[in-house]
């Protein structure tokens, strides 16, 4: 190649890649479970996310969004892998992840020190919501102990007096065990620790039957819950008790539960069949493309999707300026399908939380309904120790 | 606890144990007989309960979806056999772990791809769905008592073939000398792709009465097929009458600890740290019996005969 010629290709390439860094747009890498059982989580939350990037041509807050996603395979290693090759490859401009506690631990540090904002539109452990809180860091979702806190409130106000509480034997199952057991003035009768991923649930039902409880407080996610839903409702246990839950009887488990789960309680910050107009709009609108009904995993993805649009957009499309793009994230300036919504001081939510309960439709589809909200505006406990 | 809660207990404990058999069954025979580690031997029981899914979904009939099941997972297992398997047994247990492992996965993936990720559940078959009022409020379903029934009825099915028959005496042949039955003219690849077979259909079988009670999902049988081998290690290898007894020790063990435990532990620390302690060592308490097992009787509680 001659000397003059290679300058030239240089000088190609260099204006080639000057024209990329120039082109103004948005990546956004996504870490979910999409793998193994609970891989339906994971696709709600990719589903909700694409269904606000489709509504809005492609484009968040003006920007062209190039959208990665990666499968954590549920393996903290895996998530790991992924995430750093997502910041240092990819070199994204916002990840949004995950769907489980224990991945968020592992792709946290990495994430949050390269100066990527990190948006969780799912978990919401208490580990970064209180003196660990960061900069970087946001969840659009909940803190994991108040869907349990609320149960305690409603179990309060539908008066019941003996609970028996049952739960899998891991960090997530221990905390609901512990939020419940914070809000909840009457007895518990019993606290039952099963195996994760636990198959037969007859000796613990068994239990419940002697136990003289008016109800019993659950968090079985996934198969475990269908499978804890089916058996309660064949030892005919429905008709002495009452069954009351977080994350067991919810729009990913309701097609394998069916009728036996109508009429069982939950607590939540959102039901497919909330009144607002918004609301409305997004349900019908991810039913008409995916053909299910989105579950809570969806819901805050959309909302994560409307967020970074409405940061983008205070932003004039820029991320450069860091403190800029976190003050617009901060002031929570879109609709949420929720209705309220805005952040707390250590970036999580503050927002209502409802009694929810299991109904069928018309059309013989199962859905989370709401009833009435238990407590307005309601934020963490954690928050205080924030300081940021 | 009351006595009533104990027998329920007992009952729970013996349908388990009778559903690890079903499956531990094959996977002794395969693993005694032709020496062959078979890891995949855990995805027919999720391929079972898939296939009465689907052909709950096209007959309408629990029970013609039963029958068209169990050819279905006859026929797997044997093109499995043909297209995977035959090629290992003379292969290193390395390469067979390998292989069979890599089945796993794919099976896995295709049932999600296939039926999606989300757990589906199909309803108990009419005429089994009564149930039998024990106490007050606790009712015990029909349907857990037929599997019990049926459990049984092929265990003793099992038990007279090998031990009675022409195929069962030729199997235990074929497990200690398989160069003598040969040499004496038995087909012993057809013998084997025969034992396959059935091994295949039986943890199909296990699935396909499990659907109703358990839920289905990918990756189901992964958790069993590590507990199918605890029981054929505590029974001994290659022993059907073993496996039997080990997979209703173990049953029990499993079942009855889980809720005993805790409560024993309860007299001897306080509540609170019993809570901590009885979950885990309860879910211990079998991989502890095998290992006692193998230290004390290291070929099983009833080895099959003639095994060195």
């Amino acid at each position: 190649m001659k000397p003059k010629l290679k300058t030239a290709t240089a000088a190609v390439i260099s204006m080639l890649m000057g024209t990329t860094a120039v082109a103004e747009g948005l990546k956004i890498g996504v870490v979910v479970t999409l793998s193994g059982p609970p891989a339906a989580l994971g696709q709600q939350i990719v589903d909700g996310f694409q269904l606000a990037l489709e509504q809005k041509g492609g484009k968040l807050g003006g920007q062209a969004v190039e959208l990665i996603v990666e499968d954590d395979e549920l393996k903290p290693d895996v998530a790991l892998l992924k995430a750093t090759s997502l910041i240092e490859r990819d070199e994204v401009d916002i990840v949004v992840g995950t769907v489980f506690s224990n991945m968020l631990q592992a792709i946290f540090k990495p994430i949050v020190e390269s100066e990527t904002f990190l948006i969780s539109p799912n978990a919401g452990p208490s580990t970064f919501a209180g003196r660990n809180c960061n900069p970087y860091f946001f969840v659009t979702s909940y803190q994991n102990n108040q869907n349990a806190e609320v149960s305690g409130m409603v179990a309060n106000e539908e008066g019941f007096e003996n609970v028996f509480v049952m739960a899998p034997n891991y960090q997530a199952g221990r905390d609901n065990v512990e939020g419940f057991s914070k809000t909840f003035k009457g007895n518990v009768t019993d606290v039952v620790f099963t195996p994760l991923g636990h198959q037969d649930f007859s000796a613990e039902l068994a239990r419940m039957s002697t136990s003289d409880a008016d109800a019993v407080f659950t968090f079985m996610p996934g198969g475990m819950g269908v499978r804890l839903v089916g058996q309660f409702n064949d030892a005919g246990l429905k008709d002495s008790m009452k069954f009351m839950s977080v994350f067991t009887t919810d729009e990913t488990t309701l097609p394998g539960q069916k009728d036996a789960a109508v009429g069982f309680l939950a607590a939540g910050n959102w039901a497919p069949d909330m009144a607002n107009d918004a609301n409305t709009a997004f349900v019908s609108a991810f039913e008409a493309k995916y053909g299910y009904i989105p579950g809570g995993y969806a819901m805050q993805a959309y909302d994560t999707a409307n967020l970074i649009d409405s940061a983008v957009a205070a932003t004039g499309g820029s991320l450069e300026d860091k403190d800029a793009f976190r003050a617009a994230l901060k002031a929570a300036d879109f609709t949420s399908v929720r209705g309220e919504f805005s952040f707390n001081k250590n970036h999580y939510p503050v927002q209502d939380f409802h009694a929810l309960t299991i109904v069928k439709r018309d059309d013989g589809k199962f859905h989370t309904s709401f009833v009435r909200t238990v407590v307005e505006d309601y934020a963490d406990s954690f928050a205080s120790e924030c300081q940021m | 606890m009351s006595l009533t809660l104990f027998l329920i207990l007992c009952l729970n404990g013996l349908q388990y144990g009778l559903l690890l058999f079903l499956i531990a069954a094959g996977l002794t025979l395969v693993f005694g007989v032709m020496g062959f580690i078979n890891l995949a031997h855990g995805v027919q029981y999720m391929v079972g309960a898939y296939l009465v899914f689907a052909f709950t979904g096209l007959t309408g009939s629990f029970w013609l979806a039963l029958v068209l099941s169990l050819i279905a997972a006859l026929m797997i297992g044997l093109l499995m056999e043909y297209a995977v398997f035959r090629h290992l047994y003379a292969r290193p247990h390395l390469d067979q772990v390998l292989a069979t492992f890599g089945i796993i996965i794919f099976l896995n993936e295709l049932a999600k791809v296939l039926f999606g990720p989300a757990t589906l559940s199909i309803d108990t078959p009419e005429l089994l769905s009564g149930s039998i009022q024990i106490t007050e409020q606790l009712r015990y379903p029909v349907y857990r008592l037929a599997t019990i029934g049926a459990g049984l009825v092929v265990a003793v099915g099992l038990f007279i073939t090998i031990s009675y028959t022409r195929t069962g005496m030729l199997i235990r042949a074929g497990s200690t000398t398989p160069e003598m039955v040969s040499a004496l003219g038995v087909n012993i690849t057809q013998l084997f792709r025969i034992v396959f077979g059935v091994g295949a259909m039986l943890a199909g079988f296990a699935g396909v009465i499990a659907a109703p009670l358990f839920a289905i999902e990918p990756g189901m049988g992964d958790n069993l097929l590590i507990v199918a081998f605890v029981v054929i290690i505590i029974g001994g290898v290659g022993s059907i009458g073993g496996a039997f007894l080990a997979a209703i020790l173990v049953g029990l063990i499993d079942t009855l600890g889980r809720s005993l435990v805790t409560e024993l532990l309860g007299l001897a620390v306080d509540a609170s740290m019993a809570n901590q302690i009885g979950p885990a060592l309860a879910s211990m308490l079998i991989y502890i019996l095998m290992a006692a097992i193998l230290v004390f009787r290291p070929k099983g509680l009833w080895p099959a005969k003639g095994v060195a």
